[in-house]
Order: C-alpha cells, then sequence, then structure tokens
C-alpha cells in the first residue's frame, strides 16, 4: 500500500514535469509505468508457485489429529510432535535476555498477538529481559536487527520471518553463532531453529472455510472469493486448500479479488459482483479484517447476506451474533504468539521441545459462536488470543 | 483567438505586459463548455454502456447507487480543481482522507455521543492541513509539488505512527449516517443517499464560487500569477484558499467514505492521483487557469463509470491501476495537443 503511494507520487512528478515543459518542444516523456500489475482473474491457488499437494494432504489430516497437551492450553499443545534434545543450551537459573525479531505490528492480528506474547513473558520470572526490535515490514530491516541482536548477548532469539526466502540466510546466520533460535508464523527454508512453531497452516484455514460453504451452498451456486493481497505464502495456501474444495464439489468460484484488507474497496467489490451476477450464494474470504464490510454490501443492496466466512475478529463474530447470519470463523490463533516464549524457558531449561511445533487450530461454528464473544473488547480484536487468564487482561488489549 | 488573456504564459518566461481585463463570463463559459465536452461525451457512453450491461443501472436506486459510490470522489476532484484551477497541486488529499476516518473513529471510540462535534472536528483538520499547504507554498516558496508530497508523507507516516497500522475505535452508526444512509420514502426513489445530497451541494457551490470574484481569482491566479498580481490580485492568499478549500473538501470525502465503509487505514490510498486522473479528464489544463469544475467532477464521475464498467465486463480489479495510468497520459496528452492547436 505504501508502494501505491509512491508510485502515485512519481506519476504526479511526471505530470508536473510534463505540464512544465508543455510549452517546450523537448516535452519529454517520461518512462513511468503505470501501477503494480497484479495477476488478473483467478490465478494463483492451486497453480501458484506456493501450492503443494503434499502438505495439503497433511495439513488437512493434522485437523483431525488429537494434539498432545493440556487441552485447557492449546498453545502448549502439539500435534504429532517429534521432540529435540536441548541440553546443549540448557542455561539453569535465570537471568536470561530473550530477543525478538518482530516483522511488523501493522495489523490488528499482530498487535494482540504482540500484545499476549509480552503478557506471556511477564509470566516467566525468569526471563531477565525481553529485547523486542520491529522491522516495520522490511525485509531489509529485519535482516539488520537480526544481526544486531545475535550481536548483543542473548541467551535466545525469536523470530517472526517478514517474508521467507529472504529472511531465510539471517536466520541461518543467527543459528551459526550457537544461540538457540526459535521461528514462528511464517516459516523459513531451513531447519536450523531449534524449533518452528505455526499452528496447522493456510491449506487447512481456507479448506475449513471452503467445505462450510460446499455444506451450505447448492451445487452450482455461486460463490466470490475475497482475498487481501497476492503473493503472501500463508494467504496462497488459504486460497489453493479453498478452490480444490470448490472444484471437487459444484461450486462456482466467480472471481477472486484482492481487497487489500480495505473495508471501501470490499464493499465496492460485493456489490458490483451481485449487480453483475444478480446475487451471489456465497462469500469466502481469506482474511476476516473486511468481512462486516461485506456483509453490508448486501445489506445495502437489499439481499439477504448469504453463507460467509470470516475470522474470528470480534466485528464480525457480533453481526454473526446478532443478525443470526449463516457464517463460520476459521482461525489464525492469535494464542501462537505464547508459545515461543514458552519454547524459550523449556529450551533454556534444557527441556525438549517439538522440531515442528503444529498448535491447534480451531474454527468457531454455530454451536461455539457465543464462547468467544467478547462485547466489552474491541472491534477488532481476535478471540482466540488464549489471553483471558493473563494478568492485565482486558485493559492491555484494548 | 480574441481572448489573449486565456492564453497561459509559459511560467518562468519574462511575462509582456498582459494587461487585458478578464475576458467576459459568456466567452469564458463558451470555451468551457468547448474545451470540456469530449468528457460529456465520453461520460454518456460510459453511461449508456453501463446500463446495456446492467439494465438496473436506468431505475432510479441503481443509478444513486453509482452516484453515492462516485460521490466521494467528486467531492475529491472538485477540491483538488480549486487547487490545479490557480496553478498548484494538491498530492495529500488522499492521507488526509485517511486521517479523517482513523481520527474520527479514534475520537467516537472515546465519545461515542459526540457526533457532531466529531463531523466539525475533522472538517477543521481538514482545513488546517489545507492552510498548512498553502502558507507553505505561497510563503515559504516551496512547489506545491514537493509541499503536498512531504505533507502526504507527514500524514501518512503520522497515521502510521498512530495507528501501527490498525486503526482503533469504531464509527459510530450516527457517523455514518452521511456515507451510508439515505433519506427514506422520497417520491420516485426508494432511498435518496445522503452523500448524493452532498455531492449536489458540494457542486452547486463549486459553480457558484467560480463565478465569484473569488473564482474568477482562482482562474486568473492560474492563468498568469505576475499578471493576477499586477492587477491587484492577492495571490498568495488566493492559493492558500484553494489549498483550504481542497483540504475541507478531502475531509467530506473522508467523510463519506468512512461512512460507507467503516474503519480502515487504507481507505485513502492513491486517491490523489484518482483526484488528479479525473480533474485532468475533465480538461483542466495542469499549470491552471483553464477547465471548469463541472467538467472536473465529471471527469470524476467518467472515472467511477470507467472503473463500474470493467467491474461488470469482468475485467479485474488489478487492472484499475493500469487503466486509470493510460487514461491520464492519454488526457494530458489530448489536452496539450488541443492546447497547441488553439494558439
Amino acid at each position: 500500500m505504501r508502494k501505491r503511494r509512491w508510485i502515485a507520487g512519481v506519476a504526479a512528478a511526471a505530470l508536473l514535469a510534463g505540464a512544465c515543459t508543455d510549452d517546450s518542444d523537448d516535452a519529454s516523456t517520461s518512462d513511468e509505468t503505470s501501477g503494480e500489475e497484479e495477476s488478473a482473474g483467478i490465478e494463483g491457488g492451486q497453480d501458484s508457485e506456493f501450492f503443494s499437494q503434499e502438505e495439503m494432504d497433511a495439513q488437512l489430516a493434522m485437523r483431525d489429529a488429537t494434539p498432545e497437551g493440556p487441552a485447557d492450553k492449546p498453545w502448549e499443545q502439539a500435534i504429532e510432535p517429534s521432540y529435540v534434545d536441548t541440553a546443549e543450551f540448557a542455561q539453569p537459573g535465570g537471568g536470561w535476555n530473550v530477543c525478538f525479531s518482530n516483522a511488523a505490528t501493522d495489523n490488528p492480528w499482530r498487535q494482540v498477538g504482540f500484545t499476549t506474547m509480552q503478557a506471556e513473558v511477564e509470566l516467566h520470572p525468569e526471563i531477565a529481559d525481553f529485547t523486542v526490535l520491529d522491522a516495520e515490514a522490511s525485509d531489509d530491516k529485519q535482516i539488520s536487527d537480526i544481526e544486531s541482536l545475535t550481536g548483543q548477548g542473548c541467551d535466545a532469539l525469536i523470530v517472526s520471518p517478514n517474508t521467507t526466502a529472504t529472511l531465510t540466510p539471517a536466520v541461518e546466520a543467527a543459528c551459526e553463532t550457537g544461540i538457540p533460535v526459535i521461528v514462528f508464523d511464517r516459516g523459513v527454508n531451513t531447519d536450523c531453529p531449534v524449533t518452528f512453531i505455526k499452528p496447522i497452516g493456510g491449506y487447512a484455514f481456507g479448506a475449513d472455510a471452503a467445505e462450510f460453504l460446499v455444506d451450505e451452498v447448492e451445487p452450482g451456486g455461486k460463490v466470490l472469493a475475497l482475498r487481501i493481497l497476492p503473493g503472501v505464502d500463508v494467504l496462497e495456501t488459504r486460497f489453493a486448500g479453498a478452490q480444490q474444495i470448490f472444484e471437487e464439489n459444484d461450486i462456482e468460484l466467480v472471481g477472486a479479488e484482492f481487497t487489500e484488507g480495505d473495508a471501501a474497496a470490499t464493499k465496492s467489490i460485493v456489490a458490483d459482483y451481485i449487480t453483475r451476477e444478480g446475487g451471489l450464494d456465497g462469500i469466502w474470504m481469506d482474511a476476516g479484517a473486511t468481512a462486516v464490510a461485506a456483509i453490508e454490501a448486501f445489506e445495502d443492496a437489499g439481499e439477504e447476506v448469504p453463507p460467509i466466512s470470516g475470522e474470528d475478529q470480534q466485528d464480525f463474530l457480533q453481526k454473526w451474533d446478532e443478525d443470526g447470519l449463516t457464517a463460520v470463523a476459521p482461525t489464525y490463533p492469535t494464542y501462537q504468539w505464547r508459545t515461543p516464549v514458552i519454547a524459550a524457558v523449556r529450551i533454556l531449561n534444557g527441556e525438549q521441545v517439538p522440531s515442528e511445533w503444529n498448535l491447534p487450530q480451531p474454527k468457531i461454528t454455530e454451536e461455539t459462536l457465543q464462547d468467544y464473544l467478547q462485547p466489552d473488547m474491541g472491534p477488532l480484536h481476535y478471540a482466540l488470543c488464549g489471553c483471558e487468564d493473563m494478568p492485565g487482561f482486558p485493559e492491555k488489549w484494548q | 483567438m480574441s481572448d489573449v488573456a486565456v492564453t497561459p504564459s509559459p511560467a518562468g518566461e519574462p511575462v509582456e505586459l498582459d494587461i487585458a481585463p478578464p475576458s467576459s463570463p459568456l466567452t469564458r463559459a463558451r470555451h468551457a463548455v468547448a474545451r470540456s465536452a469530449p468528457i460529456f461525451a465520453v461520460l454518456a457512453v460510459l453511461l449508456v454502456w453501463i446500463a446495456i450491461e446492467n439494465p438496473n443501472f436506468t431505475e432510479p436506486p441503481g443509478f444513486l447507487a453509482f452516484l453515492k459510490r462516485a460521490a466521494p470522489l467528486a467531492v475529491l476532484a472538485a477540491g483538488q480543481y480549486f487547487v490545479i484551477v490557480s496553478g498548484e497541486y494538491d498530492l495529500s488529499v488522499g492521507s488526509l482522507v485517511t486521517v479523517t476516518v482513523v481520527v474520527a473513529a479514534q475520537w467516537l471510540g472515546d465519545n461515542p455521543e459526540s457526533t457532531r462535534l466529531v463531523l466539525a472536528g475533522v472538517l477543521v483538520i481538514g482545513a488546517a492541513v489545507g492552510l498548512v499547504n498553502g502558507l507553505i507554498t505561497t510563503r515559504l516558496r516551496v512547489p506545491s509539488f514537493i509541499t503536498t508530497l512531504g505533507m502526504l508523507l507527514i500524514l501518512d507516516g503520522a497515521v502510521f505512527y498512530w495507528t501501527d497500522g490498525a486503526p482503533q475505535g469504531n464509527l459510530t452508526e450516527g457517523f455514518r449516517t452521511l456515507g451510508r444512509g439515505g433519506i427514506d420514502d422520497v417520491p420516485g426513489l426508494e432511498q435518496l443517499p445522503w452523500s448524493v445530497v452532498v455531492f449536489v451541494i458540494v457542486g452547486v457551490g463549486a459553480v457558484l464560487l467560480m463565478r465569484a470574484d473569488l473564482g474568477k481569482q482562482f482562474m486568473a491566479v492560474g492563468d498568469n500569477d505576475r499578471t493576477a498580481e499586477l492587477s491587484g490580485v492577492p495571490v498568495a492568499r488566493v492559493r492558500t484558499i484553494a489549498f483550504v478549500l481542497s483540504g475541507v473538501l478531502a475531509a467530506v470525502a473522508g467523510i463519506l467514505l468512512g461512512g460507507f465503509g467503516g474503519v480502515s487505514a487504507q481507505v485513502g490510498d492513491g486517491l490523489e492521483f484518482q483526484a488528479i486522473t479525473a480533474v485532468v479528464l475533465g480538461g483542466v489544463v495542469l499549470g491552471g487557469g483553464r477547465g471548469s469544475v463541472v467538467a472536473a467532477i465529471a471527469g470524476a464521475l467518467t472515472l467511477e463509470a470507467l472503473f463500474t464498467l470493467l467491474n461488470l465486463l469482468g475485467v479485474s480489479g488489478a487492472l484499475e491501476d493500469a487503466v486509470e495510468g493510460l487514461i491520464i497520459i492519454a488526457a494530458v496528452a489530448f489536452a496539450s495537443y488541443r492546447l497547441r492547436s488553439d494558439r
């Protein structure tokens, strides 16, 4: 989005230059190119470089597995874990400096997650210092952040990578310094970190939403997919998972549009599709941030809201409850931000941790909706923060 | 060509003493129509095309829904017109729209009851940003392109810093009425959207303003600021007023957009470019001094109609940027071709 701003600026600069030289003969043609070209139509998904049938099958299977660990603390649970020894990293006695290189805190999901993570740190008196550097969604900054953190006496390093491929060498370099590295949320292409923590994954998220629509929408029904932006692995896999299920079940995907997370854009897109298709039978979303705007498009068009998939944001859950919608909310739980801190403590105590720590990834359904409604929390609060019993709740999250 | 005064002198060259009085309203109007007629033809073609693709469009609710969606851009285009016609640019309007929405959400989150106060507050912010843009441009003599590009980045950064990219608070139903609601049971219509009412008020106001002395001063300043100064026009003050109007109208657009879609930190992205495109499409000459505000607003409607049509035809929204780029180049090329053939 910031890029678009710059393009607008550059284009306007070209205009200005054009205007100033308008009267001279050598009105130089600027070689500005217009807009970033995004893949048009329904591309990506299964056809994209991110798609892996093997990984998709593994994720779909994990949804039915029983996780190990305490059922009331899903952030400590692990699905089909294989444990690694960490005795070499043990530093008994506490007083640790745990460091965290964060990709960004630029959306509500990350904000809720980071608040939860800080609260988790406070639960562990053995952690003397918690040093955080925020990369502000820049790969370059995160690479230098990681370098700087490894040089300042961290006992353990947590990384939430901004992008997968670019951050891989930086994480490898951090591993080589001998401190335990913990990666979570998005992945890297190396297995040098002691543990990689994530919920089941994007395919499962997309499939949860798609299967719900297959159940609720008549065969041959028209479904519109709303996506945030292309090219991010955890979002591409969501769409790929859904696309396969729609194809197998005779659901017509009438479009897949990118909203860039903008509510007004979402509303316009949905309104246009309602007009163009003469109504829609379902809405699939790869993230729920603009779900309420999509719902409003139907309201404003005087149409009944069709079955819709959102996410565990409070504004969507409350709308769902108040209007009695037919909906589902797959989640990418923010409680996963607790787990890296717990992992760091276990590793520095020399306890075993899963090498790939797959957390359960529940979905909110009609039956469980009431358990997740939190009217006191803000509209952009994520219900699955696992933070309700933490000190400082709810003030810190509001 | 009889009315020499309308021909812009190239900026930066010695100005011949061009003290002919501003042309009469009649010739001015004649020129405005001659210059902007193409945009009305293009708009008409697009509207007919949309109606063929989507018969609902010919019914009042369908057409009003289109106007409702076009209203924010039309309002922004009117503001941008004042600045452009007086010889400057305002690139800060998109980020100002975002500021309006984010600040309103924050204030309403704390005081849900004070809708009117918040509405007034964001209009004041718009005016203040416009005033700063105007003063920096005219008093410090920073080119407006740089001033408002800087302002864009400052506002963008401030929003980002303040919200971390995720705005807090919520827009109340009361605040959102202007962008989302309407007057029910209007005879012949299901509902007259408030945003269409605001659009009409801004449009009529802009036309009246351009007929008043101030409007003529905008035109004179944009045409040739030295001549205008010599004829006693307070150039700096007039341009500053244009920026203030642009700022206020950006806040109005923000109120409409926030009402339409709800809170978002991305709401204003790229709008400055769309507004400039709309004005240029309307045949308004960059550099100032020529073009009518009605044509600029028609340019906004044309742009919005084009986006609607592309969507109806199933062209991906991702291509909108590319189309916008093509249009703006074509429109400026066409305008400069006409300018040359005029001489």
